[in-house]
C-alpha cells in the first residue's frame, strides 16, 4: 500500500498514513490545533496552511475552491476536511 | 409587541445625525438580557441610518423584527421607497436584520451590499425570496456611488461573527460600524455628548462580545485607525460625535496585552490544579518543576480547590499554555475545572498550548475529558495527558518532570520532533 508522511508542524509530529487519508482523520487524533466546524466543506473552519507538499494533495473540489476563495484563504491554503493526502511528504499546520 | 418603548428623554422619531444622514432606528429601553449572555439594564437601541445623496438613499442596517413597524415609519418619513437604491448590512444577527424581509417586500429593488461572509448568511435569512434580489458581495475598498456621496466598506471579518464588515461615507468622515464600538445602551437623545456615562457599558459590551475576537479586533482597527473619523455612528448605543477617537483608543488599549512588556519573549505557561488526597498536587509539583528547567519559560503553579475563577481568566488570556490537572470523581472532572473551562469562551483560545495530568483510583476517565474540551476550544494539545494510579512513585514523578519539560519545549517553540504510524492512533 502506498504511503505517505503527514507533518503536524504546530505539534512536531509526523504520522505515516496511507495514500488517500484526509488530514482531519489524522489532526483530530493528535491535539493539532486544526478545527472543525461543519465537516463537509462548507464553513471554511478547517482552513489549513500547507507549509510543504502541496503537489501531493488532492485537487481541491469546486465546492472546496469556492469555500476557499469566500473565506479569503491564500495560496497556500486548503481545507483539512476536504483534501487528501496522495503519497510522498506534506507539512501543515493550522490556518 | 413591545412598543417603540417607555418615555426616554430625546425624540422617538426620526432624527438627523449629520447632513443628509439620518437615524431611523428603533429604541428598546426594556429589554434585561440581550443574546443570552449580557444584562442591559439600560435596554439597547437598534441603530439603523438613512443617507441621502444626490442620486439615491442608502439604509445602514435594520432593526430587530418586533421593531418593523417603527422602523418603516421613520423610514418612509425620510425617503420615498423609490428613492431608496441600497441596503447595506454590516452584520446579519437578527437584532439588525429583523425588519429586512418586510423592508424588502416594500423596496425589492434595492441593491443589497454584504460582505463575502455576509452572502452565506443572507441566503439563509431570505430562503425562498433570494434569488429575487439584487445582491452584491462587497469587500475592502469597494465603493457604491450615491451620486455626491460614496459608501467605502471595509471588510472586518468576526468583529463578532464572521460576517461583519464596515461602511465608510467618504465625503463626511462617517463610520457605520454595527456591533464594533457599540454598546447596549437606551437613550432617546442618541448622542454621545448628551447621554449619561455609558462607558460602563462600552467595557462591558466588549468584554463579553468582541474579547474572544482580539485578533480580528486589531484587524478591524488596523483598517479604520488611518482613516478621517468625524463621527462613529455604531449599531447599538450612542451614536460617537464627540472625540470618537476617543473610543477607538479605548479598544486599543482592551486589546494590548499588559504581560507582556514585563515577560519579554518569555513564554508563559500556566498550571492549575485541585487536589483531595494530594496525589494530582505531587503530580503538579513535579510537572512544574520539569517546566520551570527552561530559562524562556514562565511557569505559575496554582491550587484552585474551591476557588472563584474568574480572576485568573485575564491571566489565560496572556498566557501562552494551561495545564489543567483534576483527580477523576465520580467519572468526571471536579467542578472547579469544569468551570474554568467554561469561563475560557469569553477569550481567544485558540492555539494556546493546552494539556491535561491527574491521578485516579481506577478509571481515570477526567484527563481524557478534559483534553476533550481543550480541542473544543481549539487549543492545540500535544501531549498525551499524564494519568498516574493513586500516589506517584519515585519514577512516577521523574514522568511528570519529563512531561512538564516536554511542554515547555513545545512552548519555546523547540519540541522533539517525534514520527508515528496511522495503526498507533487507532482505537486510542
Ligand atoms: C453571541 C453569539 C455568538 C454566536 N456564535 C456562533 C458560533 O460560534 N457558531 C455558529 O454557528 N453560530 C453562532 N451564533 C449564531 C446562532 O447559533 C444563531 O443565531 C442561531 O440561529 C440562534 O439560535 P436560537 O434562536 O435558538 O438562540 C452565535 C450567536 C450569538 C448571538
Ligand atoms: S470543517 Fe467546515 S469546511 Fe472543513
Amino acid at each position: 500500500m502506498a504511503t505517505a508522511k503527514l507533518t503536524f508542524a504546530d505539534v512536531a509530529l509526523t504520522v505515516n498514513v496511507p495514500s488517500g487519508t484526509r488530514i482531519i482523520e489524522i489532526s483530530e487524533k493528535i491535539g493539532s490545533g486544526i478545527t472543525y466546524g461543519c465537516r463537509e466543506g462548507e464553513c471554511g473552519t478547517c482552513i489549513t496552511r500547507i507549509v510543504e507538499g502541496m503537489e501531493n494533495l488532492s485537487q481541491p473540489s469546486a465546492l472546496e475552491e469556492r469555500v476557499l476563495k469566500d473565506n479569503m484563504a491564500g495560496h497556500d491554503d486548503r481545507l483539512a476536511c476536504q483534501c487528501q493526502v496522495l503519497g510522498g511528504t506534506v507539512k501543515v499546520r493550522p490556518g | 409587541m413591545p412598543q417603540a418603548g417607555r418615555a426616554r428623554p430625546g425624540s422617538h422619531g426620526p432624527e438627523a445625525v449629520a447632513d443628509r444622514v439620518t437615524w431611523v432606528g428603533a429604541l428598546d429601553p426594556d429589554l434585561r438580557t440581550f443574546d443570552i449572555i449580557l444584562k442591559t439594564a439600560n435596554g439597547t437601541t437598534y441603530n439603523s441610518y438613512a443617507v441621502r445623496g444626490s442620486e439615491g438613499v442608502a439604509i445602514i442596517d435594520t432593526v430587530k423584527q418586533e421593531f418593523t413597524v417603527d422602523f418603516l415609519a421613520k423610514v418612509e418619513a425620510v425617503a420615498g421607497y423609490d428613492e431608496i437604491t441600497t441596503l447595506v448590512l454590516n452584520h446579519l444577527e437578527p437584532d439588525h436584520t429583523g425588519a429586512v424581509p418586510e423592508f424588502l417586500r416594500r423596496a425589492p429593488h434595492v441593491e443589497i451590499c454584504v460582505s463575502p461572509r455576509g452572502l452565506q448568511v443572507l441566503k439563509a435569512l431570505l430562503k425562498d425570496r433570494f434569488d429575487d434580489y439584487k445582491v452584491t458581495v462587497v469587500r475592502t475598498g469597494d465603493t457604491v456611488s450615491l451620486g455626491d456621496r460614496t459608501l467605502r466598506f471595509l471588510t472586518t471579518p468576526y468583529v463578532h461573527w464572521p460576517d461583519t464588515q464596515c461602511t465608510y461615507l467618504e465625503e463626511q468622515n462617517l463610520l457605520f460600524t454595527c456591533d464594533l464600538l457599540g454598546c447596549h445602551y437606551c437613550d432617546g437623545r442618541l448622542f454621545n455628548d448628551k447621554v449619561g456615562d455609558f462607558r460602563f457599558s462600552f467595557d462591558y459590551y466588549f468584554d463579553h462580545i468582541m474579547r474572544p475576537f482580539k485578533r480580528y479586533v486589531g484587524e478591524a482597527l488596523d483598517l479604520i485607525e488611518p482613516l478621517n473619523i468625524d463621527m462613529i455612528a455604531p449599531g447599538h448605543g450612542p451614536v460617537l460625535r464627540a472625540h470618537p477617537r476617543d473610543y477607538i483608543t479605548q479598544y486599543r488599549r482592551l486589546i494590548t496585552k499588559r504581560l507582556a512588556s514585563e515577560t519579554g519573549d518569555l513564554k508563559t505557561l500556566l498550571i492549575f490544579y485541585v487536589s483531595a488526597y494530594g496525589a494530582t498536587a505531587q503530580m503538579a509539583e513535579a510537572i512544574t518543576e520539569g517546566a520551570a528547567e527552561s530559562d524562556d519559560v514562565r511557569v505559575s503553579l496554582f491550587d484552585i480547590q474551591g476557588g472563584d475563577v474568574t480572576p485568573f481568566i485575564d491571566l489565560i488570556e496572556e498566557a501562552d499554555g494551561l495545564v489543567l490537572g483534576t483527580p477523576t470523581i465520580n467519572g468526571d472532572a471536579v467542578r472547579v475545572i469544569w468551570d474554568m473551562l467554561s469561563s475560557l469562551v469569553d477569550i481567544e483560545t485558540k492555539g494556546k498550548l493546552g494539556a491535561a495530568f491527574g491521578s485516579y483510583g481506577w478509571t481515570g476517565e477526567a484527563v481524557n475529558m478534559v483534553e476533550g474540551r481543550m480541542q473544543g476550544l481549539k487549543m492545540r494539545v500535544p501531549e498525551k495527558g499524564l494519568r498516574i494510579k493513586m500516589h506517584p512513585t519515585t519514577d512516577e514523578l521523574e514522568e511528570c518532570r519529563d512531561f512538564g519539560r516536554r511542554l515547555a519545549a513545545h512552548l519555546a517553540g523547540r519540541p522533539m520532533e517525534r514520527e508515528i504510524d496511522m495503526s498507533a492512533l487507532l482505537g486510542g
